[in-house]
């Protein structure tokens, strides 16, 4: 079968798509976004974690069909989706060709919270989301959040550092820049302190 | 394999009769797992994430009626205030992705006697509305469940909606897992008061080869329990409860846990869910000893 979607803003299309195929196994295979890692292929792990139509769910349980015409955002889309003012370049020299990177990207890198790296773009798109709804999230709060992506390296302490960190510069971004696109910055307005407080 | 969408009730219901082989399939949870390790190959599914009735929820008459295809997400954000103790399930269902897609309809499907949402629509005495092209019934939600992932669905049927009524009195729901998250229940347990008719409602999961009640822990209750004064609980009103709970489960030895702890569990599950439930009630009247 054909799949036609959007995915991080671009209408795609795939052909001879087995139904039974999931969304993971088209992004990675056939639209050449490996952002999203394939690990446990039963929703255990949550390193497949994308958008789609703004909810994050796990791209391995969804199947090809059931993406038909839907709006997904991976892990490569999270950046010009959300921040389409950012300039290029602004990965700090550490990933000179990957352009602007989301701000949990980089507290990511800040905090060390990247080891082997396998979980870390299901674990960006969650914190992503986490950071949308609750832009000041407290550590039961990120640790709810966090409980479907697993990682073997970090320990997470690193990660639940990342999120800390990004909370002081994600909130800064996220609102004025984003786009119409189903993104849950939109969803839920963010609560807590004006937005745009500096730390 | 074919692929069906249909994107109506009525021709969901007209495919399911043309191909009563064809696996629906809604937030993917369980079927994807299927395909992707292989276990099974379907000659259909039949995805119901286009027809917008199954994702509505509203009033029927007394009861809530909420389509099969409504998320846990859902449950839990929409309709925790009227179905608290289904929403305190669903807050244990898998993760945050897993609760984005995961719906009530195929927890009910898949007829596990592990699933979440079982117990508490067990104590809430819960309809299944089931359909096909020859008409629609309603199923008590004790009577829906045959055996370990076999239930009443006719091949040409399909889950509809379940029917039940508002919270009326506290609801509990209590959980074992081997860890907090992402977890199959070792075993658990729903209770449901209903102090206007004094009433109790049980629901045990994974503890048997079907989700069931407790019906003579219900009977207990309902005849003991200090309904007028709502005072505290008579601590061997407790422990019989317990007993009566993990006598009526039917457990068995696997992977996840031992029949014995199974029965231990539940009746710790049982007494802590009534301890909660029941202080919750007296705190809702101003009595002292009530714990918000």
């Amino acid at each position: 079968m054909r799949i036609t979607c959007t995915v991080n803003g671009e209408r795609h299309e795939a052909d001879d798509v087995w139904p039974g195929e999931s969304l993971l196994h088209v992004l990675r295979e056939r639209l050449a976004l490996p952002g999203a890692k394939n690990a446990c292929e039963q929703g255990e792990c949550g390193s497949c974690t994308v958008y789609l139509d703004g909810l994050p769910v796990c791209a391995c349980l969804v199947a090809a069909g059931q993406a038909q015409g839907r709006t997904v955002i991976t892990v490569e889309g999270l950046p010009a989706e959300v921040h389409p003012g950012l300039p290029a370049g602004t990965g700090e020299g550490l990933f000179a060709d990957a352009g602007a990177l989301d701000p949990v990207q980089r507290a990511f890198i800040e905090a060390g919270a990247v080891q082997c790296g396998f979980c870390t773009p299901g674990l960006v798109v969650a914190v992503h989301d986490l950071l949308a709804r609750n832009p000041r999230p407290a550590d039961p709060d990120i640790r709810e959040a966090l409980a479907g992506n697993l990682c073997r390296c970090t320990g997470y302490e690193k990660i639940l550092e990342a999120v800390r960190l990004a909370t002081g510069s994600a909130r800064v971004a996220p609102a004025e820049g984003a786009q119409a696109g189903g993104l849950p910055a939109q969803r839920t307005p963010p609560q807590g302190p004006p937005a745009g407080g500096a730390e | 394999m074919e692929f069906l969408q249909p994107s109506s009730w009525s021709d969901a219901l007209a495919a399911k009769a043309a191909r009563p082989d064809a696996v629906p399939i809604a937030g993917g949870t369980d079927v994807m797992v299927e395909l992707n390790f292989d276990r099974r190959r379907p000659p259909a599914l039949l995805d119901l994430t286009r027809v917008g009735a199954l994702t509505e929820w509203g009033y029927d008459g007394d009861l809530l009626r909420v389509g099969a295809g409504v998320s846990y997400r859902r449950i839990i954000d929409e309709l925790g205030g009227v179905l608290p103790g289904l929403a305190m399930a669903a807050r244990t269902v898998g993760s945050p992705q897993i609760r984005n897609r995961g719906t009530v309809g195929g927890n009910l499907g898949s007829a596990s006697p592990a699933g979440d949402a079982h117990p508490p629509l067990l104590a809430t005495d819960a309809l299944v509305e089931v359909a096909s092209v020859r008409g629609t019934r309603t199923v008590p939600v004790d009577e829906f469940f045959t055996g370990p992932k076999r239930s009443v669905l006719a091949p040409d049927e399909l889950i509809a909606a379940f029917l039940v009524a508002p919270a009326a009195g506290p609801q509990q729901f209590a959980k074992i897992g081997t860890r907090n998250a992402m977890v199959i229940a070792v075993c658990s347990f729903a209770v449901a008061l209903h102090p206007a008719t004094r009433r109790v409602g049980t629901g045990i999961g994974s503890a048997a080869p079907t989700p069931l009640r407790a019906h003579q822990a219900e009977e207990l209750l309902a005849a003991e329990l200090p309904w007028h004064s709502r005072g505290s609980l008579p601590a061997p009103l407790v422990r019989r409860f317990g007993e009566l709970v993990a006598g009526a489960a039917a457990p068995i030895d696997d992977v996840r846990g031992t029949a014995a702890y199974r029965r231990q569990a539940l009746a710790v599950l049982a007494r802590r869910t009534l301890g909660w439930a029941w202080a919750q009630l007296s705190a809702s009247q101003g009595e002292p000893g009530g714990r918000s």
